[in-house]
């Protein structure tokens, strides 16, 4: 196991340093000067080249190369430039906002999905695996953005029943969080459902057929004991692997989704960032979101260990 | 059309030509069918969208402007009077090209890449790994990045979108070309004479196409999902071009009063994208039946 792990963490490592300099690649990238988008008529030569000067892109590429890891390992991203402040405290402030509308879009997700596709197993090739299967192909073809659009015209314009947007802090109050939260968080896990059901129920299908489950239906246990007991924990592997594909694309999706609830979030320090042309909000940001996906394939990595054995031995 | 899948099969019940039972396969699956339909429709009213748009998709008529739909406008106007249908079919051009091209762009980079790494082994792990860390980013804020950095158009969304989209492809050949590598035709053929470059382009190659295409018709889907995306946050090809995206955005702003504006360009998106869907699901049950969900 220690090995596994081992393993597993150095891969990370190796990957998480390329991550690192494609985030301080993207500036090399922009065509032409990375400041002309800031300069309008009233900038003066003085004002770019204090600019030039702040961004680092009068000193030589190593130089600034060696600065951004120095800074790196002090969890240092710079100072954004539009914010005047660390890129480090302005990620960390909008870092539960944007976990907890992931985390619960995550679990709601994973719930309706596993569910589902367990019946669409369970009832396979019947009704009630061809309404799932039908509903996961429509899931799978609709715009999240979009999705939450229309639920703020049903459920806020229309209805009245939620905010239209913004974010109240659970510490705030807890009620006005929850109804906060609610339409971004369904908008986002909603999409995810129809994967999530399509791959449970082919991992299910797979356990299905295998002779324990025969021996389980064979020794009298009934039709929930074996789906619960026998198919499920035997289909955990690749549920798992979906779990973390669907955390990834959550991540992604929250960036757009705050966009649309107007959520104060990683996403939309990013966007923002992007937008402006904000190159250390933009360098900090994606290394950071990077970062967090590579920290939740390794706990899927371990997951996978923890609930299959064999994997350990690989 | 052969592929490794459809070889095998060969194998086990003799047919005359593989290409020929794949296409007897699609023809007889229902969802490749209802998907295909629904592509062809939007390809055509794509392709004729300047003869059949009854507006132009442009002009603004300020008498005109927020109203519902009904006889005249068919799916209602927008705040500049801009009749709705009209704009969604040249939209849909727009789409369809960019997925498109994003498909093709990423078919050939993620070929490449992935026989690279799959047929010469001591390119694999830089490769793969110059894969994985691209792939630790959020593939949208990827493409937003991406697009914003360059400049918003169309030619920009495609590269974009095309980055985003490589790395998964790459994967999928060079697992393919690690499968079929080792299979005995391609040894025979070594044991033959065959040099290494025409092992890869004449023996291996072509036995990946299966999962590759199926892979480049989600591509071609996803690009479509994330062109909407794009334009809806502003980086995608700038207005007046009317993108679905571009028309959701901004409809947003009149969601209360005229939700048509919001709702139909939505609705474009899901049928392009279902139709899409629906094809790739057929093509992998045909083309590739290991993948099978």
């Amino acid at each position: 196991m220690t090995r596994f792990l081992a393993k597993r963490l150095a891969g990370m490592l190796l990957v998480l340093g390329l991550v690192s300099l494609m985030s301080f690649a993207v500036i090399e990238l922009v065509p032409g000067d990375p400041t002309a988008a800031f300069a309008d008529a009233s900038a003066t030569p003085e004002q770019m080249a204090r600019l030039r000067h702040e961004l680092g892109l009068d000193l030589p590429l190593p130089q600034r190369m060696a600065d951004w890891y120095g800074r790196l390992l002090h969890a240092d991203l710079g100072q954004s430039i539009l914010l005047r402040r660390s890129v480090t405290d302005a990620i960390l402030e909008r870092l539960p906002v944007t976990l907890s509308l992931a985390g619960i879009a995550l679990v709601a997700a994973l719930a309706a999905g596993v569910a589902a596709g367990m019946v669409a197993a369970a009832y396979h090739k019947r009704w009630p695996d061809q309404v799932v299967m039908t509903a996961a192909l429509f899931g799978l073809s609709v715009p999240e953005f979009w999705l939450g659009l229309m639920l703020i015209l049903l459920f806020a314009v229309r209805l009245g029943a939620f905010p239209t947007g913004g974010f109240v802090p659970i510490e705030q109050d807890p009620a006005a969080w929850a109804r906060s939260i609610a339409l971004p968080a369904a908008a986002l896990a909603a999409v995810q459902v129809g994967f999530i059901a399509r791959m449970t129920r082919a991992a299910v299908l797979d356990v299905l057929h295998q002779d324990f489950m025969r021996t389980a239906d064979a020794k009298g246990l009934s039709r929930a004991d074996i789906m619960l007991r026998h198919g499920l924990p035997n289909a955990l592997v690749p549920i798992l692997t979906v779990a973390g594909i669907v955390t990834g694309s959550l991540l992604g999706n929250a960036v757009i989704i705050e966009q649309v609830f107007s959520i104060p979030g990683v996403g939309r320090l990013v966007v923002g960032g992007i937008l402006s042309r904000d190159y250390p909000v933009i360098q900090g940001g994606l290394l950071f979101l990077a970062a967090i996906y590579l920290m939740m394939n390794l706990v899927v990595d371990v997951l996978y260990a923890v609930v299959d054995p064999r994997i350990r031995l690989e | 059309m052969s592929s490794v899948s459809s070889m095998s099969a060969a194998v086990a019940a003799p047919a005359p030509s593989p290409g020929g039972q794949a296409l007897r396969q699609l023809l007889g699956h229902r969802g490749f069918l209802i998907g295909g339909a629904l592509v062809a429709a939007i390809v055509l009213v794509a392709v004729f969208a300047g003869a059949l748009a009854p507006f132009d998709p442009l002009r603004s008529n300020v008498r005109m402007r927020l109203k519902p739909p009904d006889g005249l406008h068919w799916l209602g106007t927008d705040h500049f009077g801009r009749d709705i249908l009209s704009r969604l079919m040249v939209g849909a051009r727009i789409s369809l090209v960019i997925g498109l091209c994003t498909a093709l762009t990423t078919g050939v980079f993620g070929t490449l890449i992935g026989a690279l790494a799959g047929f010469f082994r001591s390119l694999d792990h830089v490769l793969m790994r110059l894969m994985d860390a691209l792939m630790a980013f959020p593939a949208i804020l990827l493409a937003i990045a991406v697009s914003a950095t360059l400049g918003a158009s169309v030619t920009n969304v495609i590269i974009a979108l095309s980055v985003a989209t490589t790395p998964h492809t790459a994967r999928i050949v060079r697992a393919a070309v690690l499968v079929v590598r080792h299979m005995d035709y391609v040894e025979a053929a070594r044991a033959l004479g065959a040099g290494e470059l025409r092992l890869l382009l004449r023996h291996v190659l072509p036995n990946t196409l299966g999962p590759l295409i199926v892979r480049l018709t989600y591509v071609f889907a996803t690009a479509i999902l994330a062109e909407a995306a794009l334009s809806f946050i502003g980086v995608g090809p700038p207005p007046p071009a009317p993108t679905f995206g571009n028309i959701i955005a901004q409809g947003r702003d009149f969601m209360a009063d005229a939700p048509w504006i919001t709702l139909f360009p939505g609705i474009a998106v899901i049928l392009s994208v279902l139709g899409l869907n629906l094809l790739g699901d057929g093509l992998r049950d045909v083309l590739d039946p290991r993948m099978r969900v």
